[in-house]
């Protein structure tokens, strides 16, 4: 029965980060690349540590292997926004496929309203 | 087939052809940041190896390696987000 449980999850978290290593191969774009890096291999490797955790009855091992799951989750977000932030100040490309950029929109937007700002200024004088 | 087979034959070959495709990226990514991210998944599967060795070989010592390289992952792909930030 446990060697059912360990084989099941040990065999879902393994092709998890195999979907994550085709992704990383296979996607357009270094966003789309990033995203699938984050979220696949850290399910994976969350589920890797789940059987062992249920491998080993130990208490000491099933803390590590939580210690390692919560630290991963805490940190891999982190890392992939930092990361994700340089490309995009570096000005790394998105895809053509792209729809949406909210930080361009962002600027381009307070650039309207610092326009219409000095309009109101320019007809009805100072504020 | 006994657990040990299974994990001989089926879960390290996936992890193994894993990290051969994340190093087909990592050699031919076409920026640096496309290479960080390669490197850092590399790292988190080597995680997922030294934990599924440890289920193989019943050494639950080997978790504290795997905690270690997390850290170090981490702090890796911090250090190159700000250095290539500083660059410009």
């Amino acid at each position: 029965m446990k060697d059912i449980f360990i084989a099941f999850f040990s065999t879902i978290g393994s092709l998890a980060i195999l979907f994550a290593s085709i992704g990383i191969l296979r996607m357009p774009d270094f966003y789309l690349r990033l995203s699938v890096t984050v979220k696949a291999a850290t399910l994976g490797v969350g589920f890797l540590l789940a059987s062992a955790a249920i491998a080993f009855p130990d208490v000491s091992v099933t803390t590590k292997a939580i210690a390692i799951a919560f630290f991963l989750v805490l940190t891999a977000p982190v890392a992939a926004h930092m990361i994700g932030r340089t490309a995009y100040h570096t000005g790394i490309r998105t895809w053509k496929g792209t729809i949406m950029d909210e930080l361009k929109e962002k600027k381009t937007s307070d650039d309207s309203k610092k326009a219409a700002i000095k309009r109101d200024e320019k007809t009805n004088g100072p504020v | 087939m006994t657990l040990d087979l299974y994990f001989d034959y089926v879960i390290f070959p996936l992890l193994t052809i894993s990290v051969i495709l994340i190093f087909i990226r990592l050699f031919k990514g076409p920026e640096v940041v496309d290479r960080v991210i390669a490197l850092d998944l590399i790292i988190t599967v080597g995680i997922a190896l030294i934990t599924a060795y440890s289920i193989r070989s019943g050494q639950a010592i080997l978790l504290d390696v795997a905690m270690i390289l997390a850290l170090i992952a981490f702090l890796g792909t911090i250090a190159f987000s700000f250095y290539l930030d500083k660059k410009g």
